[in-house]
């Protein structure tokens, strides 16, 4: 058995009186792609905030491949291994689709720190760059201007940047929200091609169970900062209390639907 | 086909420059060495303006620095003028990251705030240094007796200093201008649309901007080193906070997204300040309308909308 990439325990994060993230531990292992349900609020992109070093954790201890991570800067997590993507999509909007993963190759190569290169003429960078647009299949909007594509290519696009500091571990952040049906059936598909090509380590925020019980080895469940169950999904779907704490606010989106 | 146009264009733009002393009056051999160099000032700024997106109330403290360095070596020591801008460069980075140091963690208006208290605390002690800087008379009384690279110079003759001016602002836009086409450069304009994204790519933003912050100043003061001499004086006003703000005007008035937007912004300001004061006082109200319709209109400045305009002529 391979040692666990990210090694997460007594996390906790308060903001005043709200316990965002209360006590969760947990392991992940090597080329595995776990699953973090639980409906809004639960503590989830406040957990990758700590995980990714956007937030310090108010306490518990993060390890990435046996070293300690808790606290460092999103940049110095970034060059150990740790990329991730948000909930909201957050590119480079004024440049070229092929542009926004030459700026994260560049960083990831240390181009950045060439004063007098030319950048347009980084045949290896671009070619690289095209290399990880294709593996999203949006390589032909390569040159386009990443604000005017659909907001699904953007989050694909996220996706390809975030791969293209070749991560120990990736984390995404319901990658298919706000997508229409037909793309989220495509990303799901994308990302199981590329959770099955056994070359990354996926932990996935999602809402759309079809999509989690799709794509997950393991499921951690949250309710409220805590973790409620971790499992397979076979597991987590026969579940008394991950079926009560889920299908419960899916009874009450339903309810409020229906009574607005 | 268009880049040719626009090499063509730039062809005919630096021919003119060069042949400005044969073809026009010394009052204007004058007003374009004021452009050229108010240019370069303006364009240093672009680098962290429109380039990085860090706005700097504070830029004229190191313009400022360049023409007190320049004049005090020229007085003290009388070395040749090429080791006095290397001075007045040396400086100027070395404040610029001090200053830098302490504004770059800071971001947007908190920044901008920071940077102009900073530049009021160099005017302040230019100001009052009377023993070094001579106070509010500023510095004056030198004169430049050689270029170095064993060629002479002076300034009795205002051609041969504008068309130092001109080599020296040439070669600077040169290499600022490949700084901006860089893989930095790149990242610079990245951190300008989303800092955070690029932070997530691994890179320590305030390290990048902190750079940039230093090649701008660094810049600005050579811009300083060439304006003393040219002035004959190197004095507060330099240094002042209205002095900062004249990048900032002609940068947006020019075009913040092309290179050579802030050159064009220095040579409509100087140009329209230089006309419109022959016929009226109110040249900030003039200025004022101008600025406010660029704003308001034509975002991209005067040759941003210009290329625009040409495109849509061309299709
Ligand atoms: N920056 C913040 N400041 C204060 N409270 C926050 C902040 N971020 C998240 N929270 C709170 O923490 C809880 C968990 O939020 P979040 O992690 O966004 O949940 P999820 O991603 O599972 O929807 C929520 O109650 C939210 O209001
Ligand atoms: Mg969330």
């Amino acid at each position: 058995m391979s040692n666990p990439v990210l090694t997460i325990t007594n996390l906790t994060k308060r903001f005043g009186g709200v316990t965002a993230v209360s006590d969760i531990n947990l392991e992940v292992m090597p080329r595995e792609t776990l699953a973090i349900i639980g409906p809004n609020g639960a503590g989830k992109t406040t957990f990758y905030n700590m995980v990714s070093g956007r937030m310090h954790p108010t306490e518990g201890k993060i390890m990435l491949d046996g070293r300690d991570i808790t606290g460092l800067p999103p940049h110095k997590i970034s060059r150990l291994g740790v990329s991730r993507s948000f909930q909201i999509n957050n590119i480079f909007p004024e440049m070229t689709v092929q542009e926004n993963v030459e700026v994260v190759l560049s960083a990831y190569h240390g181009h950045s720190r060439k004063l007098f290169n030319i950048a347009s003429r980084n045949t290896s960078i671009q070619q690289e760059a095209v290399e990880f647009l294709k593996r999203l299949g949006i390589d032909s909007l390569k040159a386009q201007r990443a604000e005017v594509i659909s907001y699904g290519d953007k989050r694909l696009l996220e996706i390809a940047m975030v791969l293209a500091t070749q991560p120990k571990l990736v984390l995404l952040d319901e990658p298919t929200a706000g997508m229409t049906p037909d793309e989220t059936r495509r990303t799901t598909r994308l990302i199981k091609k590329l959770a099955d090509s056994g070359d990354y380590t996926f932990m996935i925020t999602e809402h759309d169970m079809d999509v989690v019980f799709n794509l997950a080895d393991r499921i951690l469940v949250m309710h409220r900062g805590e973790k409620l169950f971790a499992g397979t999904p076979e597991e987590v779907k026969n579940h008394p209390e991950v079926r009560v704490a889920y299908l419960g606010e899916e009874d009450d989106e339903a309810v409020e639907e229906a009574n607005p | 086909m268009k880049t040719k146009v626009l090499m063509a264009i730039l062809a005919v733009v630096i021919a003119g420059l060069i042949a400005v002393p044969w073809i026009a009056s010394y009052f204007y051999v004058f007003i374009f060495t004021e452009i050229l160099i108010l240019g370069l000032f303006a364009a240093s700024f672009n680098l962290i303006f429109g380039y990085t997106g860090m706005l700097s109330f504070g830029h004229a403290a190191f313009f400022g620095i360049g023409a007190y360095a320049t004049a005090l070596v020229l007085i003290h020591l009388e070395w040749p003028f090429l080791v006095c801008l290397l001075v007045s460069m040396g400086a100027s980075a070395l404040l610029a990251l001090m200053i830098g140091f302490l504004s770059v963690r800071l971001n947007e208006v908190y920044f901008a705030m920071l940077t102009l208290a900073f530049g009021m605390m160099v005017f302040a002690i230019a100001y009052q240094w009377r023993s070094v800087t001579n106070g509010s008379d500023g510095l004056a009384g030198f004169t430049l007796g050689s270029f170095g690279l064993g060629l002479d110079l002076t300034l009795a003759n205002p051609s041969v200093y504008y068309h130092v001016v001109l080599g020296i602002v040439a070669i600077a836009a040169i290499v600022l201008y490949l700084i901006c086409r860089s893989s930095f450069g790149m990242i610079l304009k990245a951190i300008r649309q989303n800092p955070e994204r690029v932070s997530f790519a691994g890179l320590n933003v305030r390290t990048y901007r902190l750079v940039a912050f230093v090649i701008a100043g660094t810049f600005a003061g050579l811009a300083g080193g060439l304006i003393a001499p040219f002035l004959r004086v190197a004095s507060p006003e330099l240094l002042h906070w209205s002095m900062s703000a004249e990048p900032i005007l002609m940068a947006i008035l020019g075009g913040t997204g092309f290179f050579l937007g802030p050159f064009i912004g220095s040579a409509a300001f100087v140009l329209l300040e230089t006309w419109i004061t022959t016929y009226t006082e109110s040249w900030m109200l003039v200025l004022g309308i101008i600025l406010a319709l660029m704003v308001i209109f034509f975002r991209k400045g005067l040759l941003g909308t210009a290329i625009d305009w040409w495109m849509e002529v061309k299709k």
